[in-house]
């Protein structure tokens, strides 16, 4: 299993030099990939946008969104963006695209909610069809584009995953959970009669080191203040400790992820050299 | 700390005992609406498990209860004149009366205030305290405070049932099932001290109402159910105790906690009473919540961890009494097995138990189900050898499998009009190499315009079935037999290989497309043409053309595609099938080309050549194909020479609420296997040996397929 690392960009101080300085370090650190999360009613940075800016300063880490919320974009102007940071990083990109779980999202972009499944799926269609016939550029570095996973957890996201993506993205929780959402990936994916396997991708935060918990606590009840009561439990599932790290690690692995990405939840450099430093002793 | 409690049942009891005897200077008041006195209910279950963790939270509550404990390991099943024992699964009984007298002695030993016979309406009584629970059961008044936060649903469940006692003491967890005039009923039996034990009657409502039991007042209902298990009572009588006929009432909660209000057992969550956990789940909440607030410290992160402890052990458990419920639910369906078949589907009913887990609890049984199938007389064989479940050879039509496991062949999409390409050859080889009895191939075009992409392979010319009998042969060569599945792509044809996605319509090299009505399959994919009578004539000539085919290549089984959205899917369907001719609107019109086909092809296949057929038992959307739909299609296969169904699910539409859960296509196989009485495939999602011994041996299906 590989493991990459999130960017910074929805914690405090999501500034240019950080941004381009932790994927710097991120690439040093061998971190297999970068990822970005999205959202639209929150101050953080547009994750192909900061992926552009990652791209800029490294050469061979992986960029991918995790998820970016397809239906608040137009499809042929989000092909054309995702095919420039493919183009800009050497073909580095893979879009992770999900729903979203906010309507206040689709509130500010004056977008309706209801039947964004379907609008989500459609979209995929257009990314592709926009990349593989090249009548808007630019042509992404592999001809039929970018790798595209998508995300959910409903039986509904599940068929839309095997019917249209490489991959599955899962959006966190313990490692039974994984197992469970990768199970019916699986399933999905031969129900469809698609060759090979699904891409299996997790994700989880963290935060290391005398002081983090706290903070990072703090950052992941407001980021997921809308979920209501569950923020709290989100909250208390953060990763505090390198064995809690490794232990999620070794749990994912056996659940059969291929890619696991940890985000933090506290925005500063030290917290990727303290994630680097428990995967190198792991 | 100021502690209040709603509710004097066993978690309110035991979770005021814990917190007042881990902290003496807490102030904790329990109040009651009933009487100390007045319980509802006889007797409850706990497993070994849960006495472990009640010893060691309360070792004096533990000691007095288990005084009056009834122990026992084995569960008795009574059906169709026969007594099947089962062994190996330890549980132990307690009076709900001496349960509740030792906790509220415990409570009053360790200084825990117990208020009786009051009942509070709000929570003003407990402003000034630091912890508020709410163990005021399924009905109660504390979840209802903050519904935004709790987010319950309720689901009624659609059978009766009542509590009685009984003066018969059993010495085992007591199925009965007894048939009379009325229908089918069944016991839930176990004891729970040495003179007593619970009895619960349960029916579906119609059984009940044609039983008149709407109607019954409480002595009315014991003489009737008195009367119908007069030979499993053997003289002794049913008590009642405010036995009154209930439908059980699912309970689940988003949330447990808001604020300083925490929800505990019932109020939180229930579980249907077929698994014994009610009462169960509760303590181990009262345990782990007292746990989380010594461990935290704090009170707002140990209700959180409460929760994170706790919601997924107990949807865990409400899934097992969901699978438990419904096969209370429909087991009338299951009248008629033998009675060590039947002993096995009720036993492994809830997932909970499957073939391996029972053959380590109760050897015996799963030999007597190995020999069942091994051809031998049940459980009074002396049949000591015998193959599990899934090695046990079937019999379909004039064929033989040699084993229960079926292979689905993958795609290969190098056809060129319709000639297979070499990789077929390797495919076959794959296989053959499975171990699999039954080889299923991918959908074989029935014609040109009825492949699902450029590289489907066909067999409607001479020169594919030289192929296709290489194929056949390297998978005869490993004694498998193979069913061909014979296909037309309707309005899911001309598309790209799915490599590239599924339905995603070719760029060039189309070509036009048939379907019931001329309506795309995605939004931006080509129109169909409406298939005309002469198109349909053509379509059912080209099946028996390649069913004749079919004899030349060595085919074992034919398999007739009416699954997934293709062609003959598509006028099963009212999402696709918009035709006001013979061949649309109702369901025996909408089958009525399937049938079509199917006896233009038995013509050309005739028995007892096994004809299969893979069949669309629901369109996960609304106003689709149902389960119900396609027990009443699979029936009608029957009487047209059909011998083996393949219910499949989902795909008619490409947006659908699609559900992969582990084993998902077997509910589906078990209805038709067991209402529309023929053989079936089940498919979805089973990965495991064990799975396919399981589904087996219960006759929930005769053949799985296996997925890697």
């Amino acid at each position: 299993m590989r493991v990459g690392i999130g960017l910074p960009t929805s914690t405090a101080n999501a500034t240019g030099d950080l941004i381009v300085e932790w994927a710097r370090r991120a690439e040093q650190a061998s971190f297999s990939s970068l990822g970005a999360v999205d959202r639209l009613a929150y101050p953080n940075l547009e994750p192909l946008t900061a992926l552009a800016a990652a791209a800029a300063v490294t050469a061979t880490i992986q960029l991918v969104t995790m998820v970016l919320i397809g239906p608040l974009r137009n499809a042929t102007l989000l092909a054309k963006e995702a095919a420039s940071v493919d183009v800009l990083s050497g073909g580095r990109l893979t879009l992770g695209l999900g729903v979203g779980a906010r309507d206040e999202d689709y509130v500010v972009a004056e977008l309706d909610p209801r039947r964004r499944g379907r609008r989500l799926s459609d979209q995929v269609t257009v990314l592709k069809d926009v990349w593989e016939a090249g009548r808007v550029g630019p042509r992404p570095q592999r001809p039929s584009g970018p790798r595209i996973l998508l995300g959910g957890g409903s039986g509904e996201a599940f068929a839309r995953m095997a019917r249209h993506a490489d991959g599955y993205a899962h959006g966190g929780g313990p490692p039974r959970a994984f197992a469970g959402a990768a199970s019916k990936a699986r399933a999905a994916w031969t129900d469809a009669g698609r060759p090979g396997t699904p891409a299996l991708w997790g994700m989880a935060y963290f935060a290391l080191g005398e002081g983090a918990a706290e903070p990072g606590a703090a950052y992941l009840r407001h980021y997921y203040a809308f979920t209501g009561p569950f923020a709290e439990k989100i909250a208390a599932a953060n990763l505090t400790t390198p064995g809690a790290i490794v232990d999620f690690i070794r749990g994912y692995e056996d659940a059969g992820c291929d890619e696991l990405i940890l985000f933090p939840t506290v925005g500063a450099l030290e917290q990727l050299d303290r994630l680097a430093d428990v995967l190198k002793s792991r | 700390m100021r502690v209040g409690v709603v509710g004097g049942g066993p978690a309110g009891l035991y979770v005021a005992l814990l917190i007042k005897k881990g902290d003496s200077g807490a102030e904790v008041r329990v109040v009651e609406r009933n009487a100390p006195d007045a319980t509802f209910g006889w007797g409850v279950v706990f497993s070994e498990e849960t006495l472990g963790a009640l010893r060691d939270a309360d070792f004096e509550s533990f000691t007095q209860i288990q005084e009056g404990f009834a122990r026992w390991s084995a569960i008795d099943i009574h059906y169709a004149g026969e007594t099947i024992r089962s062994r190996g699964h330890v549980f132990t009984g307690i009076s709900r009366k001496v349960l509740l007298a030792t906790l509220q002695g415990r409570c009053r030993e360790v200084g825990v205030e117990l208020q009786f016979n009051r009942e509070l309406r709000d929570l003003s009584d407990f402003e000034d305290c630091d912890l508020i629970v709410g163990a005021d059961g399924v009905n109660g008044f504390v979840r209802r405070l903050y519904p935004e936060t709790f987010r319950p649903s309720l689901q009624l469940h659609e059978t009766k049932y009542v509590w009685f006692g009984t003066d018969l003491a059993l010495d085992a967890f007591t199925f009965i099932f007894r048939r009379n005039e009325h229908g089918l009923f069944q016991v839930h039996a176990y004891p729970f001290d040495a003179h007593t034990s619970t009895f619960i009657v349960e029916c579906p409502e119609e059984v009940w109402r044609r039983a008149g039991l709407d109607q019954a007042d409480e002595a009315a209902s014991i003489a009737y159910c008195e009367r119908l298990f007069g030979p499993e009572l053997n003289g002794h009588r049913l008590l009642s105790n405010r036995s009154l006929w209930l439908s059980f009432a699912t309970l689940r909660s988003q949330s447990w906690h808001h604020g300083n209000v925490v929800l505990l057992g019932d109020a939180a969550h229930t579980a249907h009473f077929s698994i014994g956990s009610g009462t169960k789940l509760a303590m181990e909440d009262a345990i782990a919540l007292v746990e989380a607030i010594r461990r935290r410290g704090e009170l707002a992160p140990a209700l959180t961890d409460y929760e994170l402890e706790r919601q997924p052990v107990v949807e865990r458990f409400q899934e097992a009494a969901r699978e438990s419920s419904t096969y209370f639910e429909h087991v009338a369906r299951y009248d008629g097995f033998a009675p060590v078949q039947f002993a096995f589907n009720l036993l492994t009913r809830s997932r909970r138990i499957t073939y391996v887990n029972l053959s380590v609890r109760d050897p015996a049984l799963t030999r007597s189900v190995d020999a069942f199938f091994a051809g031998a007389n049940g459980a009074a064989s002396l049949r000591l050898v015998a193959p599990p479940p899934m090695f046990a050879p079937l019999a379909i039509g004039g064929t033989r499998l040699p084993n229960r496991a079926v292979y689905a062949m993958r795609p290969g999409e190098d056809a060129v009009d319709g000639m297979p390409g070499d990789g077929l050859i390797d495919r076959a080889a794959q296989a053959a190499a499975s171990g699999a009895g039954l080889v299923v191939s991918e959908v074989v075009a029935v014609s040109s315009d009825g492949r699902i992409g450029a590289g489907t392979p066909g067999l409607y010319r001479p020169e594919h079935a030289a192929i296709w009998r290489r194929a056949i042969e390297r998978i005869h060569d490993r004694g498998a037999a193979v069913a061909l599945l014979l296909g037309h792509a309707g309005r899911r044809g001309a598309t790209r290989p799915r490599a590239f996605g599924l339905d995603r319509p070719l760029r060039a090299g189309g070509w036009p497309l048939l379907a019931a009505s001329a309506i795309p399959y995605t939004p931006r994919g080509p129109i169909p043409h409406q298939a005309e009578p002469a198109d349909l004539a053509r379509i059912t000539a080209a099946f028996a053309t390649a069913a004749t085919l079919a004899r030349v290549c060595d085919v074992d089984v034919l398999e007739i595609d009416a699954g997934l959205g293709y062609l003959l899917a598509g006028f099963l369907s009212p999402l696709t099938n918009q035709r006001t001719d013979a061949y649309g609107g109702s369901l025996e019109n909408r089958m009525r080309l399937l049938l079509e086909v199917v006896d233009a092809v038995r013509g050309a296949w005739p028995a007892p050549r096994p004809l299969a057929v893979r069949l669309d038992a629901g369109d996960w959307a609304a106003g689709g194909v149902t389960l119900d739909d396609a027990v009443a299609i699979a029936a009608a296969l029957r009487t047209h020479g059909c011998d083996l169904v393949h219910p499949v699910l989902g795909q008619t539409v490409p947006e659908a609420r699609a559900d992969y859960s582990r084993g998902f296509g077997v509910p589906a196989a078990d209805r038709i296997r067991n209402e529309a009485r023929l053989p079936v495939i089940a498919s979805g999602n089973i990965t495991t040996a064990d799975e396919v011994n399981t589904i087996v041996a219960a006759g929930r299906a005769d053949l799985c397929v296996l997925e890697s």
